[in-house]
């Protein structure tokens, strides 16, 4: 585990570039647990101080120290973002593993409704979910709905490698020694797909941050509690931009693109570990 | 012939399909709600403006059969589909009493102009030049297009568009940053409006090619990659056929299969997308209208504009998938 | 010998492999000497991953990443066009290539485009080399199909909706339509079934006959050999081990390696216990010091694991890599098989 992490920051500068991103985001998201201020208070700060010593990311139009507000904001936004990972891994590896390793009507009925969910556009879906449940669409709800709507993918590519590992040899020896259906899909074939759900992990992290900032940004969820979307929210709704307090804008967009980047890089270079075919062609050129 | 037919079915009965559980999903979803939503509706509109007690008792009528309290919900559903058939959602709140059928379609056009060019611009840019890519990979020009799509592509659609506003609004504002035309234009059929209608969409449209450029061009490139290792395209390379039939072909040819059932799967992501543009924008598309409906509590509209945003989506799959056997003789053939 | 048409000598090509950090060489030809004459048909044996193939690919000048020409040189002597592969550039590769020189890939399966008609992958491949076009172009390739005996309604086909045995012939028919003087069969036939195979054989064998190309032909079947071969060069682990006209070859091996290919085959009524060769063949990174096949040689002595024996001519036309070749004895008595083709 350690070798493979050690050749992978060595050998792929991606990765590396990747690791150093998050790592860095991760500890900033870290200090608010030492944040001298409670994030969720107003008017603590003279508001729209630009950039200073004391002040490192400046302060908003509400008065509150943007350094510290966005530690809370990315700590919220990456637990969101692990939380609706977790929780759709749960279900595309079940899925995945089990459409691949049994096949025939099971695998044929889940890989139609597989269709189905990748069909159905999900903006609008979440939109109507704030419909109902207005201000009541917390974080943790809106990661359950998520977490229904981010499987299907990654549930596809799980189950083409379960397809090849069903034909493999110490498959046909856990099945001849009797082992149940289920111990031999987490026993045996749930570390081969390990590599693919970590960097799935990374790209459904991407894309449930992605749709928080987003659902954030036009209102459609609980504004109050500080996250990278409801920072650009606020800002928005003080026109900070148009009033010149860019810093409140231009520094959560560099750390969410950091981000981004660093979710990208980490998800596409294990994917290229994982596929030799890449590999080679890197070795040939 | 049997295998397309059987292909054919099968993409139909995922038409279907779709449409029943996404349609159904919107009703449902909006059923939890614990508002009732006709009395919401009737204290908005006659707030607002003053109604015989006839009209809102008519109103109340038909509200009643749309959502109604007084009808156990399955019959309110089958009643909900028997009226999306006929294309008729009830009255919107926004624009009372404009049917929220008609807002819709007038929204439509937009959204659907601004998805299929964008959507084309960025299929065709992003596998051409990731196809190139993947076929020069030493090649410092697709090198660094490569990085730049690395970039790129992670980055949300409401970011870029929020950073393009930003740039074009803020830093150098030589572009319309709202609006579909200017308001000095008229509608129509002339060419000031035609202009007006194209400068307005560069910026939506740029933001929509930005993001998915990446995923295209990444997407292809890999597929090439794969795909000049292959023994059909080795062995023709041995046998000195032309370089640009090998590219066009050869390469890019097979790579294109893979590539259209992807742009089939996207399309409800880069729908998602174009919507979240068009709030950016102001774009006077089915997503401006989506998020007034929203804030406005229009349940009518609301359920109008995402029925029929499933309807259209899964209809667009469909499309896109009939193109796949035209590609692919291996599913055409008998 | 004036009437080689290919000569290669010390020829070494190595995979460069690189895992992430860790290098090394794969050697699948190492250091290759011989030669192959007008118009002849040389068979080249030797067990999976011996590196038959890799050889061939340096010889149809089709070397890729990671595959690399470490040494050596393969010399054509074309009419007209004599070249070194190993010296020559990509403009006078070109040249050559399909015109006098093509290459029928191992895998013929895989090698024509799956979304491409067979008649538009003619045109690709001849249309230039034999500088036709339309009407004259269509006649000449379905007179050339006739001689294979396909169709002409296969060129309006794709490859799926063709027989394997059709395709197989569709590859050969592509690699000869140019009538080159020289063709290289790597496997042409392992995947098709004996009837068929027989019938691919004998059509590849007329065609050669015919054109008087000379033939470089690849299988691991023995049997095969026996049927078209004039001579049969093996191939263990990245050497050639032994050389000979291929009758000599099957009466009277003179490497312990290919006794053993010749007991192996199967005979007609024949019940008896052959000795099975153990082991596998040694890993390419890291081949054995020495003669490579000591490992698994039933005569091997101390001098076999510590000097490698060079090829030496033991009677005329045929060579072996063997320090104990006059103790090397048939395992099995043994005449040509019967059915032999020609
Ligand atoms: N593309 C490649 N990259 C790395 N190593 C390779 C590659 N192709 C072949 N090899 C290695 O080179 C050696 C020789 O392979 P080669 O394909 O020449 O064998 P072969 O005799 O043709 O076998 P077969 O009878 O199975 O076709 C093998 O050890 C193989 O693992
Ligand atoms: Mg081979």
């Amino acid at each position: 585990m350690f070798t493979v992490l050690h050749d992978l920051v060595r050998y792929n500068i991606e990765f590396a570039i990747g690791l150093g991103l998050m790592t860095a985001i991760v500890i900033f998201a870290g200090l608010s647990f030492v944040s001298p201020v409670d994030p969720t208070m107003v008017y603590l700060a003279i508001p729209d101080q630009p950039p200073s010593a004391e002040n490192w990311f400046g302060t908003n139009s509400r008065g509150q120290d943007l350094f510290w507000q966005l530690t809370f904001a990315f700590r919220n936004s990456l637990v969101f973002g692990f939380t609706v990972a977790i929780l759709s891994r749960i279900i595309s590896i079940a899925v995945g593993l089990t459409s691949g390793y049994v096949g025939g009507w099971v695998d044929r009925s889940l890989m139609f409704v597989n269709d189905i969910f990748v069909a159905i556009p999900i903006f609008p879906v979440l939109v109507l979910f704030y419909f109902v449940f207005r201000d009541d669409l917390d974080s943790f709800r809106l990661a359950l709905i998520m977490a229904c709507f981010g499987w299907p993918f990654d549930a596809r590519l799980i189950r083409s490698v379960a397809m090849g590992l069903k034909h493999r040899e110490f498959t046909r020896h856990a099945v001849f020694a009797g082992m149940s259906t289920r111990k031999i899909l987490f026993e045996e074939h749930l570390p081969y797909v390990m590599p693919i759900i970590f960097s799935t992990f990374m790209n459904n992290m991407l894309w449930s941050i992605g749709f928080e900032v987003t659902l954030a940004v036009l209102g459609f969820t609980d504004i109050n509690e500080p996250t990278v979307g409801t920072v650009l929210y606020w800002a928005n709704s003080h026109s900070a931009m148009v009033v010149g307090v860019w810093w409140w804008v231009v520094i959560p967009i560099i750390l969410v693109v950091m981000t981004f980047l660093g979710l990208f890089l980490l998800a596409v270079s294990t994917n290229e570990y994982i596929d030799p075919r890449s590999r080679l062609r890197r070795m040939g050129a | 012939m049997t295998d397309y037919i059987w292909f054919l079915a099968k993409r139909a009965a995922l038409l279907v399909a779709v449409i029943f559980f996404g349609v159904s999903a919107a009703f449902f979803i909006t059923h939890l709600s614990p508002i009732d939503p006709v009395e919401t509706a009737l204290g908005r509109i006659s707030s607002q403006a003053s109604f015989s007690p006839q009209a809102i008792a008519e109103m109340r009528q038909t509200l009643t059969e749309l959502y109604g309290t007084d009808a156990p919900v399955l019959s309110q559903y089958g009643n909900f589909w028997r009226r999306l058939l006929v294309g008729d959602l009830g009255p919107s709140l926004i624009a009372f009493p404009t049917p929220a059928m008609t807002l819709v379609m007038q929204a439509m056009p937009w959204t659907v102009a601004l998805l299929v060019i964008s959507t084309l611009i960025t299929f065709v840019l992003g596998n051409l030049l990731g196809g190139l890519a993947g076929y020069n990979q030493n090649n410092a020009l697709f090198k660094s297009l490569g990085m730049l799509a690395i970039s790129l592509q992670p980055i949300p659609y409401y970011v870029v568009a929020f950073i393009l506003l930003i740039l074009f609004g803020f830093v150098w504002p030589v572009l319309p940053i709202s609006g579909g035309y200017a308001m000095t234009v008229t509608p129509g059929l002339n060419l000031p409006f035609v202009l007006s209608v194209l400068n307005h969409a560069i910026l939506p449209a740029l933001s929509l090619v930005l993001v998915g450029f990446g995923s295209w061009f990444l997407g292809m490139r890999a597929l090439v990659s794969n795909i000049v290792t292959e023994d059909y395209v080795t062995y023709a390379e041995l046998a000195g056929v032309r370089k640009s039939t090998i590219v066009g072909s050869y390469v890019m040819r097979n790579a294109l299969i893979p590539q259209i059932t992807g742009l089939a799967m996207t399309l409800g992501t880069v729908f998602s997308g174009t919507v979240i543009t068009e709030e950016v924008f102001n774009y006077p598309g089915l997503g401006s209208l989506l998020i007034d409906a929203v804030f406005e509590g229009d349940y009518a509209l609301v359920l109008a504009v995402s029925s029929i945003s499933v309807v259209a989506v899964a209809g667009a799959i469909f499309v896109v998938d009939l193109l796949y056997p035209l590609l692919d003789p291996r599913i055409r053939s008998e | 010998m004036t009437d080689d048409i290919l000569k290669v000598s010390d020829l070494k090509a190595y995979y460069q492999m690189n895992y992430y950090g860790n290098n090394f060489e794969v050697r699948a030809v190492d250091g290759i000497d011989m030669s192959v004459r007008r118009g002849e048909v040389y068979g080249i044996a030797g067990e999976s991953s011996s590196g038959k193939s890799s050889f061939v690919k340096v010889l149809a000048a089709a070397i890729r990443p990671p595959l690399r020409l470490v040494s050596g040189s393969v010399r054509y002597d074309f009419a007209g066009h004599p070249i070194d592969l190993a010296t020559a550039d990509a403009r006078d590769i070109e040249a050559i290539r399909w015109k006098h020189l093509s290459y029928i890939m191992q895998g013929s399966m895989s090698v024509l485009n799956p979304v491409r008609r067979i008649g538009r992958t003619f045109e690709d491949f001849a249309s230039r080399p034999l500088n036709l076009r339309g009407r004259a172009f269509r006649d000449r390739i379905v007179a050339h199909l006739e001689r294979l005996k396909l169709p002409a309604e296969v060129l309006q086909a794709y490859p799926h909706e063709l027989s394997g045995g059709m395709r197989q012939r569709v590859t050969i028919g592509l690699a000869t339509v140019c009538h080159p003087e020289f063709i290289l069969a790597d496997e042409p036939t392992t995947a098709l079934d004996v009837v068929v195979q027989k019938e691919v054989l004998k059509l590849l064998r007329d065609i050669q006959k015919e054109m008087g190309a000379a033939v470089i032909f690849v299988t691991h079947d023995m049997s095969v050999h026996a049927n078209v071969a004039d001579r049969v060069g093996i191939i263990y682990a990245g050497n050639l081990v032994e050389e000979g006209p291929t009758r000599e070859m099957f009466s009277a091996p003179k490497h312990p390696y290919t006794a053993h290919l010749v007991a192996s085959l199967p005979r007609i009524g024949d019940t008896a216990q052959r000795p099975a060769l153990d082991g596998r063949p040694p890993n390419l990174a890291k081949p054995p010091p020495g003669c490579r096949f000591h490992p698994r040689c039933p005569l091997a002595v101390e001098r076999c694991r510590r000097e490698a024996p060079p090829l030496e001519t033991v009677s005329p036309d045929h060579r072996t890599a063997c320090w104990r070749w006059s103790e090397v004895a048939p395992l099995v008595d043994h005449g040509m098989r019967q059915e032999v083709v020609r």
